[in-house]
């Protein structure tokens, strides 16, 4: 393979130094959960922790939190069995340029598995980015001992750059959905090097009536969803689209539900202008199709309801975000069936039975939904992401067989 | 029902907003019905909003289309066959255009209602026209760009017209003399994009030697400033810089869309765009889209009583602006005026879908 040009003037180096990147073409993989890359996530999570302004930060704090060795330890139970796993060698990220911290988890899924990571970074301007660079650096500058397995790039338009550090990758992430991978594909990878694509997803939540209306900290709920939609302008693959109501008492239960909900956002968001026009647009559109949805009455451009006659497949087209809800009333939560398709990813819910649920995935057998989870932990992160196990995806099993001795007769 | 025709015959700027509401309240909720009766799409979308044209009695009630749905959507109230044009905005390459479908009749009182508009400012005499363009914007007659429409709408009140550029974008200095000499001393029109105007006319005649005299020529423009943002010119210095390179002493701007051809905003000599009785902006609030007091920043809202072959006579724009009066501008106009602050902001949504691919 030929080395391509790099164009450095156009990386900058928030963390590291193009001679890091030289060094991590010839170093060794680390084994997967090793004590180097424990200790070094610790010690940048014990960092984060003890700036105040990181406190500022949910999401860095729970970064933070996550990244504290009895949390890892907690992680490694689940490949205890593995044999002798060890990195590939160099993990190219590009992370998603909108979502502050997704980068870090995406690192430290790298440094787990064994590798020397390069992360493109987002290129939209975050505090929490800063902040979590800055603990890297402190780290490093204590103890230089991981300093060649972590580097954090910025560049802009540059296919140059993709096409360079895809061709010394071993394993490239990309976070950032269809166009993005688009783009990424057009940039070579080594023959054997693997590829983890994080494309473009859809999200829907189930709330169950009965239940929505015995639980007596409505508020914190409503917050909970809040943090799982508003908080990423409801643009997360995480993010539910559709919200489906079960039980008996489903339209007492919406009108408090969303008035709980408008609360909280009236307080917390910033809704611009060309959002709402965005979302009136959405709204007209799904109107077109004409499937029957209804809008439902609203009081301000907050938060925006579609009320469905039913759930087609068809009607995802028209998903909206920054606060566009499309809703339906199901008598039995089979009825999602044709809505969790490939591109279905995290069904939250509040209130509906684990057996329920799980008797739903095996009778219906979707063709989506990589995950069910309560609402509230919609963003929490997981090494198994979007079906991707990211340790087994970015590390390599070697199998040593025993001889077999012949006996000489 | 009161006639388009009678509406033509009364001067654009001379009724006081409340004799042109009732007006505007006749016409428009006529047209809802209409689209709402013979547009398939109209009538699916204006049932998901939960509106009935039927009860509607006020035209700031009338539901807004955002103008985007003309991307996305083929909206027309006539049958296809009875398409005369279809016109298109201008969109960069590989980025949706907007399509909207003319009939006759339509396309004809689009046409006499810039010229009632334009003439209140002008007067109504046909002039020597200089278009500040290419003659080849508008070679292609079937799909008219919005330039092309532009300069064409505007050709009616012009006579020996001539392109004061070549194909290449260069000024054609020797077509520009000639039409000066020939027309020393009458009033001549100039007509051009903002942009246009400000990169292949001025700046071209500000490189150049010897000087032209347009002392005598009045220049409409418009088309946006979204491209001037760049050169940050404000609206006095582009007056006035064109003003000390050729002379020109009359410049008047105007807002005005493709999906609304025809009734535009002109700007008048104390810089505010006016409203004419064939048309009306109400500037929504952003947080709820309750329309803004006087003063108050928000969206426009255009409507107007031309579009009858496609929904389109209330529309959503992605402008911002705000409501400077209403009867009382002191060019002694009526009706509202207002000013344009230009494009909303893009929001950079959050998430971590594709909002970021075009930095590669």
């Amino acid at each position: 393979m030929i080395p391509m040009q790099r164009n450095s003037n156009t990386v900058t180096y928030a963390v590291g130094t193009e001679t890091c990147i030289d060094k991590m073409k010839k170093q060794a993989a680390l084994p997967i959960f090793s004590d180097e890359a424990c200790d070094f996530l610790d010690a940048v999570s014990k960092k984060l922790l003890q700036m105040p302004e990181a406190k500022e930060y949910a999401d860095v704090i729970t970064f933070a939190f996550w990244g504290r060795k009895a949390s890892l330890q907690q992680l490694k139970r689940n490949y205890i069995n593995d044999e002798i796993r060890i990195g590939r060698g160099i993990v190219f990220h590009i992370s998603p340029s909108n979502v502050a911290v997704n980068f870090a988890y995406s690192l430290a899924a790298g440094l787990l598995a064994g590798n020397a990571n390069i992360v493109r970074l987002p290129s939209k301007a975050f505090r929490q980015v800063d902040l979590i660079c800055k603990a890297i650096n402190e780290v490093l500058a204590d103890s230089c001992y991981m300093e060649s397995y972590v580097c954090l790039v910025r560049y802009g338009h540059s296919k140059d750059t993709n096409d360079y550090f895809s061709s010394i990758c071993d394993t490239r992430v990309v976070w950032g959905g269809d166009h993005t991978i688009r783009t990424l594909r057009e940039s070579l990878i080594k023959p054997r090097a693997n590829e983890i694509t994080f494309a473009d997803r859809f999200s829907i939540a189930i709330i169950d009536a009965d239940a929505y209306l015995a639980c007596e900290e409505k508020s914190k709920l409503a917050l909970d969803f809040y943090n799982d939609t508003y908080l990423n302008d409801q643009n997360a693959c995480t993010s539910p689209s559709i919200v489906v109501w079960l039980g008996e008492q489903s339209e007492v239960a919406k009108m408090q539900f969303w008035r709980t909900l408008h609360e909280i956002v009236k307080e917390r968001y910033s809704l611009q202008a060309v959002q709402a026009v965005d979302k009136l647009t959405a709204l007209c559109l799904l109107g077109e199709n004409g499937e029957g949805a209804k809008a439902l009455t609203r009081e301000d451009n907050y938060i925006f309801r579609v009320k469905l006659e039913g759930l087609q497949e068809e009607l995802l087209k028209y998903r909206g975000n920054s606060g566009f809800f499309m809703e339906y009333i199901a008598s039995d939560i089979a009825e999602i069936t044709p809505i969790c398709i490939n591109q279905c990813q995290t069904i939250s819910y509040y209130g509906v039975e684990q057996k329920k649920l799980e008797k739903f995935l095996l009778e219906c057998r979707p063709l989506g939904i990589d995950r069910i989870v309560p609402i509230g932990t919609t963003l929490n992160f997981s090494l198994v992401w979007d079906g991707y196990d990211l340790i087994r995806s970015m590390s390599r099993q070697i199998s040593v067989l025993p001889e077999v001795v012949k006996k000489i007769q | 029902m009161i006639k388009y025709q009678d509406i033509l015959l009364i001067e654009p700027f001379s009724l006081t907003y409340d004799e042109k509401k009732a007006l505007l309240d006749e016409s428009l909720i006529a047209l809802t019905q209409q689209h709402y009766d013979h547009c398939d799409s109209y009538h699916r979308i204006l049932d998901t909003l939960g509106v009935a044209p039927g009860e509607i009695s006020n035209y700031e009630d009338i539901p807004f289309m955002p103008v985007r749905l003309f991307k996305e959507l083929e909206l027309l109230s006539i049958p296809k066959e009875e398409v005369f044009k279809t016109m298109t905005s201008s969109g960069t390459s590989g980025q949706a255009v907007s399509k909207i479908f003319l009939d006759r009749n339509t396309a004809a009182n689009q046409q006499k209602t810039l010229v009632k508009i334009v003439s209140s400012f002008t007067g109504s005499l046909r002039m020597p026209m200089l278009i500040i363009d290419c003659p080849s914007v508008i070679k292609n007659r079937q799909m008219f760009s919005a330039r092309g429409a532009g300069i064409l709408g505007f050709s009616i009140f012009g006579a020996d017209k001539t392109y004061a550029l070549n194909d290449d974008m260069q000024l054609n200095i020797d077509a520009i003399k000639m039409f000066l000499e020939k027309h020393s001393n009458q009033k001549i029109l100039m007509f051009g994009f903002t942009f246009m105007v400000w990169q292949h006319f001025y700046k071209a005649l500000l490189n150049k030697d010897e000087t032209l005299d347009f002392s005598n020529a009045i220049l409409i423009h418009g088309g946006g400033w979204k491209k001037l943002e760049n050169e940050a010119v404000s609206h006095d210095q582009f007056n006035k810089y064109l003003k000390d390179v050729c002379g020109v002493a009359q410049v008047y701007n105007y807002y005005g869309m493709v999906e609304q051809t025809g009734c535009i905003y002109m700007e008048c000599e104390y810089g505010h765009l006016h409203a004419s009785i064939f048309s009306d902006v109400i500037i929504r609030n952003p947080m709820d889209f309750r329309p803004c007091k006087i003063g108050e920043t928000g969206i426009i809202q255009v409507v107007s009583m031309l579009p009858e072959s496609y929904p389109g006579h209330s529309l959503l724009t992605e402008d911002e602006g705000v409501l400077l009066g209403i009867d009382d501008c002191l060019c002694g106009r009526k009706g509202k005026y207002f000013m344009i602050y230009g494009r909303l902001k893009n929001a950079e949504v959050r998430g971590c879908s594709d909002t970021y691919a075009t930095q590669f």
